[in-house]
């Protein structure tokens, strides 16, 4: 037997998964519509390669990686694309994001897939490439794409690989429903990555104690493999990437470090099917396994979903009731977020949709004082101590907050879920964590600024000298002149009203007509708003995935744009009256 | 459609803040139980008297404060307070003494701090120090355990009690006497041995002083079962206790004359359960990390030894906590626990940013 650790913290809360595993995957009717938000994963937007009309394939690629940390996109099945525009998307903030909509025509007609069983001839970059292409991302919730994780692992030696099948949040089962039909399958991803990574020294699946069966389907699966498979006592939240390779390595990932960095790559279980999917049978992400749960809904059981489809197509096909229910969560009742409209669609990272009843989950009583009992220091699996946090972040203390490592929160929200007056630590955390994000950023910017301005400085001090001297250098030529050309001194008084003539020529026509002013202004006008469009693209984009940093960043782009607009606008206007 | 946005997580366990309080209530009743029978309707008394006091007080200042009164008096810590200040305060104490100690530990220890959780100091504890210090002979004036009253008195009956207690009668001769730890204290120059046999109040113990260890026991009941549900660790009463347990056994010399006394004596005499279990084990005044919570008790523990071996209150409790409240921020401070994935752990006060 492996020696197991134990993590520090963690909480039970009632599992609540039995009600979900009655029954197996289910399918569910096409959509009429799917939407294709263009960020599904951490990192950049993916690039959208069709256009609106385009008639498209199932499977065929919509959107390319646009960077180095990024995921492709496909059509999840066969139709026209019939927008490509802001649409409502799942995220905490309720906010839109640039998305590709697909209207099915109902063929659901495959491309032509190119698989590669017999992968071991292919060289890690030709199978990373494959990963990368058919825009998987982690699917354990996180949404990590990849093919950026095992290149991670292709640059460092990677002695051990850890699959991810814990599953600790209450109510989901996805990994487990998915584990126990399709264990073969999943071992075979789990090959493809070892292959890929070199073949890593240990290999291993962690899995809660609370699944049996699909520790059964896994034994039997890995028998031979070489594949460990590890169960350990069921805790929230174990399945936490850190906690994970705690419990199974008793390594703890420095701070700031990545997994990598101690030679070990951690993936999903599903993710490992996805491998497995898209490198064998060439299959491009395009569906996943999705718990729909919670008794607002009378029936509760996994779905294959395609990615795209609306929440309110999967709730509407399973007699969900909105009276019922008291909030609608995507994600697990730890860690997930409350959805404002069934409109949003599912993606990648969609681990489930929770529709729970009021008594369930009721609404939670008012927050209490804090009596610094000390339960969430107990929950914390971070080791963290949430009630001084909680203090701080009152206070706006942001030198305490970092100094209590605030930046080592995980958010699994065992803290809150301890805490006997009903204080929301974590919604507090959160909003510190951005604050102090902002901060810094805020802080960064003005250093730009203020290089810039100080650049300017520089480089006005500088035309001025230049200048003084060119004026300097021409004072010195026509004194020379005067002293080696006297007959020039004859022809002074000509000269000088040519001069005059010359300086007053100049001078209108630097005083253009009105005409020509206007159309002139005309010109910048539309150059500047052109600017200001294309700002506000590139705002957009890093609001949807890019660091807090390029967000200000775009802001005051956008900003400076606008305000050249009306600048130019309103002398637009001076100059026609 | 439109739902509810609701920041995670979404679950809770089913515990509040009153539960717990009311848990701890439920726990100091088999103390409250042992020392009626042993002292008689006193402490019931005073337990009444310092609820209702508590309550009234904790209501006019929400009310001052502009607070909702029923939602911060559910908490029950008000009457936590009071119950627990109503076990400390001497029975048969004049009504006032309860009213006054009561209506500092709420006004001016806790509600002037900002109420619940804000308060530095444990406010029993600082009202208990107020009363022994203003009105040092009504507050040392302890009632005789049942079993070593004379043949011919006994304890008075409720009215009797009541009677004492509002109307300023005295009690019978004999019903009130000294506390085991106050004779221990004022019997210099003798062996633990000639005090032992010369006292009905340590010859006629178990092991520790009548009525008083039957009472702790009892406290340290209730207390096992308050760690047994979790409603707090080990650490901050067991380093408590530990360190008195072995500061007495260092000192106890042989039980020469200049003994301060068994390890015994001091574990099951005073305070000493109830301090460690329901004052010690407070969260607010307390340091916050579980380590912190070990030097925290053991802090107490010391102190409450020191005062009563060398310093010249028989009991220290009330002082000891308070010091330890005292220093609970700087133990704080140095005991931050080490966070995962970092190589040790900080100090509260570090200035640098961890990225
Ligand atoms: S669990 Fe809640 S009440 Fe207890 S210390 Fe933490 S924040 Fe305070
Ligand atoms: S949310 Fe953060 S502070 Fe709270 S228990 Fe989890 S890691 Fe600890």
């Amino acid at each position: 037997m492996r020696r197991i650790w134990d993590t520090p913290g963690g909480v039970h809360p009632p599992d609540n998964k039995a009600q979900s595993l009655t029954s197996g995957i289910g399918q569910l009717p096409l959509p009429e519509k799917l939407i294709l938000p263009l960020t599904q994963h951490v990192g950049g937007a993916a690039k959208v390669c069709v256009s609106v009309g385009e008639k498209v394939l199932k499977g065929q690629k919509l959107a390319s990686a646009s960077a180095s940390i990024s995921a492709a996109i496909h059509a999840p099945s066969s139709g026209w694309i019939t927008a490509i525009e802001e649409r409502a998307v799942a995220h905490p903030s309720g906010m839109s994001a640039p998305c590709i909509e697909i209207t099915c025509d109902g063929e659901d007609r495959w491309i032509e897939c190119m698989g590669y069983p017999d992968y071991k001839q292919a060289t890690p970059l030709q199978l990373r490439n494959l990963i990368a292409d058919a825009g998987v991302a982690g699917l354990g919730g996180a949404g990590f794409p990849s093919a950026a994780k095992l290149d991670r692992g292709t640059h460092m030696p990677v002695d051990t690989l850890i699959i991810n099948a814990t599953e600790c949040e209450p109510y989901i089962t996805a990994d487990d429903i998915l584990i126990r039909e399709r264990a073969d399958q999943i071992i075979q991803g789990i090959e493809i990555i070892s292959h890929l990574l070199g073949t890593p020294k240990t290999i291993l699946i962690g899995i809660e104690n609370n699944k049996p069966e699909a520790i059964a389907a896994l034994n039997q699966q890995c028998q031979g493999t070489g594949i460990e498979v590890v169960s350990f006592p069921t805790k929230y939240p174990s399945g936490g990437e850190k906690q994970l390779i705690y419990i199974l390595t008793g390594k703890e990932v420095p701070s700031g470090q990545l997994p990598a960095d101690l030679g070990m790559v951690c993936l999903n279980s599903g993710t490992a099917f996805a491998i497995k999917r898209a490198v064998i049978d060439g299959e491009p992400l395009i569906s996943r396994i999705t718990t729909l749960t919670g008794e607002a809904c009378d029936i509760n059981r996994n779905y294959e979903i395609l990615i795209g489809t609306p929440v309110s197509h999967l709730l509407e096909q399973n007699a969900f009731n909105p009276d019922l229910c008291s909030r609608l969560i995507m994600g697990g009742p730890m860690m997930g977020f409350s959805l404002t409209s069934s409109d949003v669609p599912l993606v990648k990272t969609s681990t489930c949709i929770l529709a729970p009843s009021h008594t369930e989950i009721p609404d939670g009583d008012p927050a209490q004082a804090c009596i610094r009992c000390g339960l969430c220091a107990e929950a914390c699996p971070a080791s963290l101590l949430p009630q001084q946090l909680y203090w701080y972040a009152r206070a706006d203390d942001h030198e305490r907050l970092q100094a209590h490592n605030l930046f080592d929160c995980i958010e699994c929200g065992a803290c809150s879920y301890v805490c006997p007056s009903n204080i929301p630590l974590v919604q507090y955390y959160r909003s510190s964590k951005g604050d102090i994000v902002n901060a810094r950023t805020a802080k960064a910017t003005a250093a730009v600024a203020r290089e810039r301005f100080e650049f300017r400085q520089v480089r006005l001090e500088k035309a001025d000298t230049v200048r003084e001297t060119k004026r300097e250098a021409r004072r010195l030529a026509t004194e020379q002149a005067k002293i080696t050309s006297p007959t020039t001194t004859q022809s002074s008084g000509s000269s000088a009203a040519d001069i005059i003539k010359a300086a007053q020529l100049r001078g209108s026509t630097r005083q253009a007509s009105p005409e020509q002013q206007k159309a002139k202004l005309e010109r910048t006008l539309m150059a500047a708003e052109m600017r200001l469009k294309e700002a506000q693209q590139r705002l957009l984009q890093a609001t949807t995935n890019g660091s807090a940093d390029q967000q200000t960043q775009q802001l005051a782009s956008v900003e400076a744009a606008k305000r050249k607009v009306e600048q130019t606008a309103q002398r637009l206007t001076e100059v026609s009256h | 459609m439109a739902f509810k946005q609701v920041s995670s997580p979404h679950s809770h366990a089913r515990q509040s803040t009153g539960q717990i309080m009311q848990l701890v209530l439920l726990a100091t009743l088999p103390g409250l139980l042992v020392l009626s029978y042993q002292f008689g309707w006193g402490l019931l008394i005073n337990i009444l008297i310092a609820t209702i006091s508590a309550i009234s007080a904790e209501a006019l200042i929400l009310k001052l404060r502009n607070r909702p009164i029923e939602f911060y008096l559910r908490d029950y810590s008000a009457v936590v307070t009071a119950v627990l200040l109503g076990l400390a305060l001497p029975p048969l104490a004049p009504w006032w003494l309860v009213v006054v100690a009561t209506v500092f530990s709420i006004v001016i220890a806790k509600q002037l701090y900002g109420g619940l959780g804000s308060n530095p100091f444990n406010p029993a504890m600082v009202g208990y120090v107020v009363a022994l210090i203003s009105f040092p002979i009504e507050m040392t004036t302890w009632v005789t355990p049942v079993s070593l009253l004379a043949a011919d008195v006994s304890h008075p009956g409720l009215l009797e009690s009541l009677a004492i207690v509002f109307a300023g009668n005295s009690p019978v001769d004999g019903v009130t006497g000294a506390t085991p730890l106050d004779l221990f204290k004022h019997s210099d120059g003798l062996l633990v041995e000639q005090i032992y046999q010369n006292n009905s109040l340590f010859s006629a113990a178990s092991f520790a002083g009548v009525g008083w260890e039957w009472a702790n026991v009892a406290f340290l009941v209730g207390g096992l079962a308050l760690l047994k549900a979790r409603i707090f660790t080990w650490h901050a009463p067991m380093a408590m206790l530990g360190t008195l347990a072995l500061m007495s056994m260092l000192f106890w010399d042989g039980g020469s004359s200049n003994s301060p006394g068994s390890p015994l004596m001091h574990l099951f005499s005073g305070a000493s359960m109830l301090g460690a279990f329901f004052i010690v084990t407070d969260p607010v005044s307390s340091a916050v990390s579980n380590r912190g919570r070990l030097i925290y008790g053991a802090l107490i523990g010391l102190l409450v030894y020191v005062i009563r071996a060398w310093g010249s209150y028989p009991d220290a409790v009330a002082f000891a906590v308070l010091l330890g409240n005292f220093a609970a921020p700087f133990i704080d401070n140095y005991t931050v626990p080490r966070t995962y994935g970092h190589g040790q752990s900080r100090r509260a006060t570090d200035k640098e940013t961890s990225e």
